[in-house]
Order: C-alpha cells, then sequence, then structure tokens
C-alpha cells in the first residue's frame, strides 16, 4: 500500500480483527470508518489512535453499506466473525459499489474455493494459523 | 422435481408439505437439532441436520442432484451463500432466496441469484394497494412484484368516465392492457371511450400504481 497516500477504508466488524484493523489503519493516517451491529464493541477502539467515524448497524443493509459512503472507498475490509456477512458485503462492496479493493475474513478453509469462483479476494485465518503452526514445527 | 430448501419454522413445514403433496422429492436442512428430529418425524422429506452455508453439507444432502434450491432463513448473507454455492459448486439451476432487507432483492439478482423475494415488499405492497380498494376485484404482482397487473371497476364518479384514452394522458411506465364491457373485450386505442362500469386491466409499477389509481377512480379511493 502507498506509504504517503491516506485511503477511505471500511472496515466491516468491530470484533478482535476489526477493531485491531481499524485502530491501525486509523493511527497510520487513513480514513477509516468502522461498522457493527453492537454499539459495545465501539469501545475497544483506542482514543489515542482511531479518529475515524463509527456506524452502528447491519452490513447486510445495504442502506448502511451507503451511509458509511461505500461507493467513496478505496478499501473495504470484511472482518466480522460471521464470514458469510463477510462475503455478502465484500460481493456488494466489489459489484455495487466498485470499490477497488476488497479483502474478507473467512474461518472455514472450505469456503476458500467458493471465495475464488465468485473473485472476492480473502483471507481463510485458519489456514493461515495452521500453515504459520506447522512451519513452526518443522523449524524445530 | 428435487427441491431443497433450507430454513426452519412454520413456514418451511408448510412449504414442504405442500410440495411433498404435489408429489416432489423434498429435502430439508436445518441447523437446530430438535426441529429436524420433529420435521423428519412429520414429513415424509429428508431431513439433514446441519449448516448448509458449509459446502461439505449441501453434498451431503445431495444438492447436485436438486432442480431447485429455496433459501429461506432469517440472514439475507446465508441465503446469497447458499444460493451462490448450490448455482456454482453443484450446478443447480434454480435457486430462490428470501430476502430481509427489499433493497437487496437487485443485489441477489446481480449476484447470480434466479428469484430473490421480499416478504417485506410484497405485505407493505399488499397492503397500500389493497387498503379500502372494493372496487380492485383481482390484483397480482408479476416479475417478483416489479409490475402489477390489477383489474379496477370504473364507478359513476370516475373522473375518466366519457373520455377517450389520449385525453386522460395516464403517467409513464403505466397501460390499460383491455377493459372488459359487459361480456366484450377490447384492446383499447387512443380513441376509445371509457363508460362507467368497464374493467381495466391495468399494468403499472409499484411506484407509479397509486397516482394511476387515483387518476382513474377519483376521490373515491
Amino acid at each position: 500500500m502507498a506509504e504517503a497516500k491516506c485511503l477511505y477504508i471500511i472496515v466491516i466488524g468491530c470484533g478482535r480483527l476489526g477493531s485491531f484493523l481499524a485502530n491501525r489503519l486509523s493511527n497510520q493516517g487513513h480514513s477509516v470508518v468502522v461498522i457493527d451491529i453492537n454499539p459495545n464493541s465501539f469501545d475497544a477502539l483506542m482514543a489515542d489512535q482511531f479518529s475515524g467515524f463509527k456506524i452502528e448497524g447491519d452490513a447486510t443493509e445495504l442502506a448502511v453499506l451507503s451511509h458509511a459512503k461505500m461507493d467513496k472507498a478505496d478499501v473495504v475490509i470484511g472482518a466480522t466473525h460471521d464470514e458469510n456477512v463477510n462475503i455478502m458485503a465484500g460481493q456488494i462492496a466489489k459489484n455495487n459499489f466498485n470499490v477497488p479493493k476488497v479483502l474478507v475474513r473467512i474461518l472455514d478453509p472450505n469456503k476458500e474455493s467458493f471465495c475464488r469462483q465468485i473473485g472476492v479476494e480473502y483471507i481463510c485465518t485458519t489456514s493461515l494459523a495452521a500453515e504459520k503452526m506447522i512451519t513452526a514445527l518443522n523449524q524445530k | 422435481m428435487n427441491i431443497l430448501i433450507i430454513g426452519g419454522g412454520k413456514i418451511v413445514y408448510f412449504l414442504a408439505k405442500t410440495f411433498l403433496s404435489k408429489g416432489y422429492n423434498v429435502t430439508i436442512v436445518n441447523r437446530k437439532k430438535v426441529e429436524c428430529s420433529q420435521l423428519a418425524r412429520q414429513l415424509k422429506a429428508i431431513v439433514i441436520f446441519g449448516n448448509a452455508t458449509d459446502p461439505q453439507v449441501l453434498r451431503e444432502a445431495q444438492a447436485a442432484s436438486m432442480d431447485t434450491v429455496l433459501a429461506i432463513t432469517p440472514n439475507d448473507e446465508d441465503n446469497l451463500m447458499i444460493c451462490q454455492l448450490s448455482k456454482l459448486n453443484f450446478g443447480i439451476q434454480k435457486t430462490l432466496a428470501l430476502v430481509n432487507d427489499p433493497n437487496n432483492e437487485e443485489i441477489f439478482h446481480k449476484l447470480g441469484v434466479t428469484t430473490a423475494f421480499s416478504t417485506t415488499r410484497m405485505i407493505s405492497s399488499l397492503i397500500e394497494q389493497r387498503s379500502g380498494l372494493d372496487d380492485i376485484v383481482s390484483l397480482f404482482p408479476a416479475a417478483e412484484g416489479r409490475v402489477n397487473i390489477t383489474e379496477v371497476a370504473l364507478p359513476k364518479e370516475s373522473p375518466v368516465i366519457g373520455k377517450s384514452l389520449t385525453e386522460i394522458s395516464l403517467p409513464e411506465h403505466s397501460l390499460i392492457g383491455c377493459i372488459l364491457r359487459d361480456s366484450e373485450v377490447i384492446i383499447p386505442r387512443g380513441e376509445t371511450i371509457l363508460y362507467t362500469d368497464d374493467r381495466l386491466v391495468l399494468i403499472t409499477l409499484p411506484e407509479n400504481h397509486g397516482p394511476v389509481l387515483k387518476l382513474l377512480m377519483g376521490n373515491n379511493i
């Protein structure tokens, strides 16, 4: 990612992954909007790091995505604990709002091939962790 | 015909029952164990316990042998996923999804779901169009509710009585498809004059349905 350029990033889900990303990306100087259905989850956003916007709402509701100005977004990250929500929001971001960079987190490795088929860029945290662990084991 | 239904509640039970009575083969996938055993006892359907957004569960449900999949869970994201998986991985041609957010109908079509329907939209248009309209005899939505076909009887107070179609200037995107007068069927032209008790078959869009009715019925609605 370009160092100096300020991107408009929408992070969907403010759990462990979402809040971590939102804090980090906002701190790096990007303009960040976080969407979560549960307003309490915004507590994980650190005042000294996060200076973006928070939107309380369901990311599978089109009005919520429009409200987050998804049409203006450079990046959309699907980071909720429900991979189906991430995949759906990711597809809408890509196909409806023409967002140039869409990245979704999935948990089930069985869904990797599906994501490739529908053309949504994904990170499967389960496969990723497994690979890291196997590599670590092989090193010893 | 082989139908795969994903979801729960009474709607799934009654749908399955209807399809079974028509002689279709029905398979149901449900996420709740208790409900699964209930459904299995009540229906001559194959019932599978599991999450149908998992490709393995769909495989277990013999998705590849299905003609139609009907995803009616309360979650739009799951319904979308089920329909897309069914189509891409198992080659099911006809996929139907329930959408809770009416705005998702269009998106689902775009993303390859054959039919996306919103109960919210159906109920709201029924209420809007039926309430207090006694002269509206029959009405049904076509093309997933994007077109309304309505039959209305012109009361004698109607402001369009005695006028020709050219004179009344219907709003754009609406059409009087035919006129039923006594036992005659008239396919109207611009010069056709409207009379009391004519029954008009109207084709309208949901957005101009109200204005068209107002124009034809005056303040009777």
